[in-house]
């Protein structure tokens, strides 16, 4: 059985990996992070989005030993010291979500597309979030949330 | 759904991995995996073996080689699309890897991968064969050149031989006075393509000289619109470009499926490759 060295929200993990061992799976049943939900179970939704050495990627197509070596960050990730992560608190205050279960993948996605387009447009927000399906909020409150949360990023930034 | 078991082996050269699959023919070269994963999930695939070609070195990277760009197999779509030198020498391929899925799936899909996935519904294929790329495979016994008009086979099957990997693609430069355009018509960004035309048009003093047009899911393999291509050398823009476009589908064999009948992409690959050329020569 393949062993993988994988750091998983600041934290190094070595694990004997079954090789069809998928990496949402790896993440939620051997290291407890169930803050990654497995949606669509086909790479078609993105609530199992996580960023893999710095990119988004949907954790239900990748498999474990693919992320031998990698940094992989997840939704239980990034906040810090007990306080919300500025666009988690967006999507909050925003009430971006209602039953929460593409929520995740959400976050994750948005602070991807910010990695490019740190003040996006509606338009931008809408194929940034291309891959991630809401079935509850019809988006307007998610893109206004990313808004708030890019907004919010841009202050932090600034002010540092 | 779990994928069924299978051996994992990651190559640290291509040689080692041609030597891999040469010796198990049902093992299966593992890049991106972003169309090989879902296979083994649905459980429609059951490789005994997955050389994971991913991190060889040898196939990585966008290549400016003087007459045409190389394109390493494991160049991932978002690297493709951002590339300086595809979108100056190649633009059409920067503009099709754009529409790829989406961003994560761009992030670990690869340009080689999707193409020796040979999917007639894939987006790169069609734009491969119009631009007349040449696939560089290597195996045991070598390299070889195959011209993209003989790369794919029939549906999900290329020519690639057991025991060769693709390692990447030549992309001829066309030079001046071309224009691209790639348009796709789709439901959702990870649904297939419905039907998909890129084009390449070369125009000057208003007429269009030559048109390369490559057709995305209108038959078990990706496929040149020959009859428009040949319509349009010295037409002028305007509305006999519309009648030349009426035979986008001539000669192709569109599959029938959830999405569409063969008579609705049939009028779906007319209706678009009139909007890719008319894209592609500046014109709204």
């Amino acid at each position: 059985m393949p062993r993988i060295t994988v750091t998983v929200d600041g934290v190094k993990y070595e694990e004997d990996v079954e090789p069809r061992l998928l990496l949402v799976h790896l993440l939620r049943e051997r290291l407890g992070k169930t803050g990654t939900p497995v949606g669509c179970d086909t790479s078609n939704c993105g609530a199992c989005t996580v960023m893999l050495d710095g990119k988004s990627a949907k954790s239900c197509t990748v498999l474990a030993v693919q992320a031998d070596g990698c940094d992989v960050v997840t939704i239980e990730g990034l906040g810090s010291n007990g306080s919300m992560h500025p666009m988690q608190q967006a999507f909050h205050e925003e009430h971006a979500l209602q039953c929460g279960y593409c929520t995740p993948g959400m976050v994750m996605a948005a602070i991807d597309l910010l990695r490019d387009t740190p003040d996006p447009s509606e338009d931008a927000i809408r194929e940034g979030l291309e891959g991630n399906l809401c079935r509850c909020t019809g988006y307007c409150n998610i893109v206004r949330a990313v808004r708030r949360g890019a907004q919010e990023m841009g202050q932090a930034v600034r002010t540092q | 759904m779990i994928p069924a078991q299978f051996d994992y082996v990651r190559a640290t050269s291509l040689s080692e991995a041609c030597q891999e699959l040469a010796s198990d023919e049902d093992a299966k070269a593992l890049a991106g995996g972003q169309s090989l994963l879902p296979l083994l999930r649905l459980r429609l695939a059951y490789p005994s073996k997955l050389v994971d070609i991913g991190r060889l070195p040898e196939l990585s990277g966008v290549h400016d080689r003087g007459d045409h760009v190389f394109i390493g197999a494991m160049a991932t779509h978002d690297e493709v699309m951002r590339s300086g030198v595809v979108n100056t020498e190649c633009p059409l391929v920067a503009l099709a890897a754009a529409t790829v899925a989406d961003p994560a799936v761009r992030h670990r899909g690869t340009f080689g991968g999707s193409l020796a996935h040979s999917d007639p519904a894939g987006d790169l294929p069609a734009v491969v064969l119009a631009l007349d790329g040449v696939f560089v495979a290597r195996s045991a016994e070598g390299e070889r050149e195959i011209p993209a008009a003989e790369f794919f086979v029939d549906y999900l099957e290329s020519a690639l031989r057991p025991g060769e990997i693709l390692v990447g693609v030549r992309i001829p430069k066309l030079g001046a006075g071309w224009g691209f355009h790639y348009e796709k018509f789709h439901r959702t960004a990870q649904a297939w393509t419905i039907v998909g035309v890129a084009a390449a048009v070369r125009r000057s003093n208003g007429a269009i000289q030559e048109a390369r047009i490559g057709l995305a899911n209108m038959g078990p393999t990706p496929v040149r619109a020959r009859a428009v291509e040949t319509a349009l050398q010295g037409m002028e823009l305007g509305d006999q470009l519309k009648q030349a476009c009426q035979e986008a589908d001539a000669d192709t064999s569109p599959p029938s499926d959830l999405h569409a009948q063969p008579d609705y992409r049939r009028h779906l690959a007319r209706v678009l490759t009139h909007r890719a050329v008319r894209g592609a020569s500046g014109s709204p």
